[in-house]
């Protein structure tokens, strides 16, 4: 069960069986897509319980996070796959809904699905409905994100409130009707990283990661590793919605290690953080972008989270299902 | 001639830094021997000759007469060949050769130094730094083995002409005193006004105002800074907990002498042999009725944590003020204690408004200790300042060398090699990043102070633990990964010097279990090698993980929505005062959302807390659990039934203990008597078990440990209940039953699994 919750258990898993299968020089990044002769290319398959939830389902997702992950490769998304996994018996207006919500997706990120698959399972076999969309774009050349192009003096910067759609998911897979304002933030990102990269050219922008898995304690500890670097956070400048916060505190859970959709990190130049807020702000997805900490020297590979008292909180990777530690 | 022998002796244990070699000198001299003494990396050699019948009385006294600081582990007496006979002679340290001398803890000031601080006519009269090979600084101003003056940090201070002589004459009681100083040579005292200022006048007077104008002082002491008030200030008390950001921890409090201490607590002859102990620790000790002190130095609490002065400083500043004062870790809230002299100026410049400070700097921040008096006997409760870094000595010895780098809260690591277990310093809680770079920076020193390069790396199985990710980390040895509450009995075994099997009765507040989920309240068969899960507390859901710790009133209400069926009683005050969240609280633990299981017995005692309105939310770990033992009834015998089912292992229903507590609530039992009975309860239900295990496998041993354990109530009524029913006890003395003492346990396991070959790399 651990492997597959986000943070070290999936990484050991995707390093240990398919970085030592495909090894190559454009997987070995294990970013969320690969940037070759100026087209970016990415693929995600998408399960979700419950299928539909407050804000979206499944096909906002699935055409969603491939456009987000194309957009994080700094790539404007053109064409898009889907093939479809279902259960016999999948009730077909349900199916509509899905279709129908991924044309729409489609239509706002300016992409087209221009292929596709559909398998059909015996019923047990499946979870009612799986999706994989692939995904191509270009990339303008100049253009290079690399986690690992972090550097001292770099700016953190988070596009908007942080945890709505793993708060929203949560609450919804246990049949709570706790907070009803509370939707999932699935959004495309790509309008807001072509502003972005245009505001700010020229290689100010190191990276940009979308917070899916394991949130934005994940995507920095891998910015940290990666880039042998120490990510300085500020708990007050974290956006967290009210709602959100009232949702982890019931349920015990760190919003930084709540999955986003439609939330992105960007480590900038720490003399553009200015520049890029604008551009970001300027943005109705980006309304909420706020500065929440700084890259540093040392200590090299870890995330700390300075704490309202002062005191230096460790933000480490997640080995497994969140189980506290405190006794 | 004959009668003329020469013997070669080594002397292993604590014998460098408590004058060992001066003695050895006057021994010899008085005995008419000749021959030499030297410090190296192992400890002490001797080399003596001169007529049998003499040289046979030095080696009795050797041992008999030692000083008082020593430890002697070791003495091992080879014959040599006579030589030329000279005189005796002290030769100067040799650092080559393995590591083995041990540094000891820092010594409480002794009589004969405090009667030279007290008297106007010597040199060091009111001289805040004064020691000798007797007492003064030892681990906490050590940078590296041998124990030698260059490598400590009062390598600085360079010894002037009467300190030097006193140094070299080996009938000097300073004689290779290596900290030795004085007012013309040695450290300074000063007083710092927050903004920087240094007003003229005596440090000690200047500081003893600030106390009297109830204002907040920060002391630098021997293992970190403190921040101290009047204790007897509610106003500058309660200014304190609110500058530090410590809500409702007690506070320790140090009294000038024994007389203040039995105006403040009950004192009996054990609590005061404790109080003025080597390692003048903080004892915790019944509260006397009208104590003179503060509501908020220990708020609700029917016990006061006292220490008595144990440095010069601690002296001079206590005879100035004359009355008790609070003398809390230097730190805001949950930090680790402030050490270094910059440090500490910033961090602690909201708070104190002057710092007593000194340059001797300090070179490893090292807490105050905690014991109390239990069966008459020393049980430690944090294991820290004037303790470590003493070694554990293990009845059974470790075929290699082990680090085990112990839980995830009260950290300490240990280090262990043959029959030595180096428990550390209390490290504190590793997630702050402070902590976790002195557990780092800690292994690092412990590790080159006693020669000890790890092959087996003991780790607790919790895997978001990180001390875990550390032992993950160390590629070059072998892990031993160490279930939590295996290590809490094997700690327990190891305390005792026992190898079991025994009865295990590991309670504790949670540690991760070998089936994944969170366990707490276990019954283990277990040795040092291995153990069985033959029992444990029904599982319930922590609704909201973490937050259920953070707030008992959940507890309460999964507990309730258990005990009574998914029906509990509307009138209960716990769910009327939480009204806005009860239901989705027990909504998510339904669901099994955010909510994983645990059959923790800590959860257990905090749901009964909650329940009787004791405690819903706390501000420091234990606090539910504590406050209700403080509220139960002594005098009350009446006792909570639990039942028992299930026959592999004993399933235990605490939600017949939350009903039982409920109901009587209901019926409107002073909570008092229901604390009681619930206490009472839990002691008779782990005595049901043991009993069913004795029948079923023979032992008659049963070890208690886990942090539940230091409830002394709690103790007290099952150890009675225990040995009533024929059962051996097995409790913690020299380590703590919390986590504090996981290190040592797993060290033990490491140890034990080690010698039984049953690790990969054994031979
Ligand atoms: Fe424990
Ligand atoms: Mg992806
Ligand atoms: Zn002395
Ligand atoms: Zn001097």
């Amino acid at each position: 069960l651990a492997h597959g919750a986000g943070g070290k258990a999936t990484r050991t898993l995707i390093e240990d069986v398919f970085l030592e299968s495909f090894r190559n020089p454009l997987l070995e990044p294990l970013a969320d897509g690969a940037v070759a002769d100026g087209v970016a290319f990415t693929t995600d398959s998408y399960v979700v319980t419950p299928l539909f939830f407050p804000g979206g389902n499944i096909g906002d997702l699935a055409v969603n996070g491939t456009v987000n992950d194309l957009a994080m490769c700094g790539a404007r998304p053109a064409y898009l796959s889907a093939a479809f996994i279902l259960e016999e018996g999948f009730p077909v207006a349900d199916l509509r809904r899905i279709t129908g919500s991924m044309a729409e997706a489609a239509r706002e990120a300016g992409v087209t699905i221009v292929t596709g698959d559909t398998k059909v399972v015996q019923r047990g076999k499946a979870d009612g409905c799986y999706i994989t969309t692939a995904g191509v774009g270009m990339v303008d050349p100049g253009v290079r994100l690399s986690a690992s192009a972090a550097e001292p003096g770099d700016a953190i910067i988070v596009s908007g409130p942080i945890g709505d759609h793993g708060v929203t998911v949560m609450l919804a897979r246990g049949g709570l009707d706790i907070e009803a304002d509370l939707v999932s933030e699935t959004a495309p990102l790509n309008g807001l990283t072509a502003r972005l990269l245009g505001a700010c050219g020229g290689g100010q922008v190191r990276c940009l990661r979308d917070a899916t898995r394991g949130g934005v304690a994940t995507v920095l500890n891998e910015v940290a590793e990666a880039a042998r670097v120490a990510v300085v956070l500020d708990e007050e400048a974290i956006p967290v919605r009210p709602a959100v916060r009232g949702a982890c505190e019931l349920l015990g859970i760190d919003p930084l290690y709540v999955a986003c959709e439609g939330r992105m990190v960007a480590v900038v130049d720490g003399r553009s953080a200015g520049a890029a807020l604008d551009a970001l702000r300027g943005h109705p997805l980006g309304a909420g972008a706020a500065v929440v900490g700084r890259i540093a020297e040392d200590p090299p590979g870890l995330v700390l989270l300075r704490t309202g008292f002062g005191g230096t909180r460790i933000v480490d990777v997640l080995v497994g299902d969140p189980l506290p530690r405190i006794c | 001639m004959s009668g003329h022998v020469r013997v070669d002796v080594r002397v292993e244990g604590v014998v460098q830094g408590v004058g060992f070699r001066p003695f050895v000198y006057s021994l010899a001299t008085a005995l008419g021997l000749a021959g030499r003494v030297g410090n190296d990396v192992e400890g002490v050699f001797v080399e003596v000759e001169g007529p049998k019948p003499q040289v046979d009385e030095f080696l009795r006294a050797l041992e008999r007469d030692a000083p008082p600081l020593a430890g002697i582990e070791r003495v091992s007496v080879v014959a040599g060949r006579p030589g030329s006979a000279g005189g005796f002679t002290i030769v100067d340290s040799d650092a080559s050769g393995h590591r083995r001398a041990l540094v000891s803890p820092d010594g409480a000031t002794c009589s004969d130094c405090l009667r030279e601080l007290a008297d106007p006519a010597d040199r060091r009269f009111r001289y805040p730094f004064i020691n000798c090979t007797n007492c003064g600084p030892r681990f906490t101003i050590v940078r590296d083995v041998p124990y030698d003056r260059p490598l400590t940090t009062m390598a600085g201070f360079t010894m002037c002409a009467a300190c030097a002589a006193e140094y070299h004459d080996p009938a000097d009681r300073r004689f290779h005193a290596q900290p030795t100083c004085c007012p013309a040579c040695g450290p300074q005292l000063r007083l710092l006004e927050a903004g920087g200022s240094e007003p003229p006048g005596d440090p000690t007077g200047l500081g003893a105002a600030v106390l009297r104008a109830g204002e907040v002082l920060a002391v630098k002491g021997l293992g970190g800074y403190h921040l101290a008030v009047l204790a007897g200030d509610e106003a500058a008390v309660s200014a304190l907990r609110r500058r530090k950001h410590r809500e409702d921890k007690p506070f320790a409090v140090m009294v000038p002498d024994l007389g203040r201490a039995a105006l403040l607590c009950e004192l009996d002859g054990t609590a005061a042999a404790l109080l003025t102990g080597r390692g003048r620790p903080i004892v915790l000790l019944p509260r006397a009725g009208d104590a003179p002190v503060a509501e908020s130095v220990a708020p609700g609490n029917r016990r006061i944590g006292l220490m008595l002065p144990y440095t010069p400083l601690h002296h001079l500043l206590l005879a100035a003020v004359g009355e008790p004062i609070v003398l809390t870790s230097g730190n805001v809230s949950d930090e680790p204690i402030a050490y270094v002299d910059s440090d500490a100026f910033t961090r602690l410049a909201g708070i104190a408004a002057a710092f007593l400070t000194h340059d001797r700097p300090i070179h490893i921040r090292t807490d105050d200790s905690v014991v109390r008096p239990f069966l008459g006997r020393e049980s430690v409760l944090r294991r820290s300042r004037g303790y470590v870094p003493e070694p554990v000595t293990l009845r059974w010895e470790a075929p290699r060398p082990i680090l085990a780098c112990g839980a995830e809260l009260k950290n300490t690591f240990c280090l262990a090699k043959e029959h030595r277990a180096f428990v550390s310093h209390h490290i504190g809680d590793l997630e702050n990043y402070e902590t976790l770079r002195s557990f780092a920076e800690g292994i690092d020193h412990f590790a080159r102070l006693f020669g000890i390069e790890p092959e087996l790396v003991a780790h607790d199985l919790h895997p978001e633990y990180l001390s875990t990710k550390h032992a993950r980390d160390m590629t070059a040895a072998e892990p031993v990964g160490v279930q939590h509450h295996h290590a809490h009995i094997a700690s327990c075994l190891a305390d005792n010097g026992e190898p079991g099997p025994v009865i295990g009765v590991a309670f504790d507040g949670l540690g991760y279990g070998t089936d994944g989920t969170i366990w707490g309240g276990e019954f283990l068969l277990a040795d040092l090698v291995s153990f069985e899960r033959i029992g444990h507390l029904a599982p319930v859901p922590m609704p909201g993980g973490a937050a259920a710790i953070r707030q008992p009133w959940r507890m309460a209400a999964a507990y309730l929505d258990e005990a009574y069926d998914r029906r509990p009683p509307e009138r209960l005050e716990v769910a009327r005062r939480n009204h806005t969240r009860w239901e989705d609280v027990v909504s998510i633990g339904r669901a099994g959302l955010g909510s994983p299981l645990t059959s923790s017995a800590g959860r257990l005692f905090d749901a009964v807390s909650a329940v009787l309105g004791t405690r819903d939310t706390i501000t420091y770990e234990g606090q539910a659990a504590i406050e209700l033992e403080q509220l139960a009834d002594p005098a009350e015998r009446g006792a909570y039934v639990a039942t028992v089912s299930g026959g592999g292992p004993l399933v235990v229903s605490g939600a017949d203990l939350v009903r039982a507590a409920a109901e009587d609530l209901l019926a409107g039992v002073a909570p008092a008597l229901i604390a009681a009975r619930f206490h009472n309860g839990v002691a008779e239900v782990i005595v049901r078990c043991c009993r069913a295990f004795r029948d079923s496998t023979g032992v008659t041993a049963v070890a208690l440990s886990g942090g539940v354990f230091q409830n002394v109530l709690l103790l007290e009524r099952a150890v009675d209940r225990l040995r009533a029913g024929g059962f051996r006890v097995l409790t913690h003395f020299r380590v703590p039953a919390n986590d504090g003492g996981i290190s040592l346990g797993q060290a033990a396991v490491a140890a034990a699994r080690d010698r039984a070959g049953v690790l990969t790399g054994a031979g």
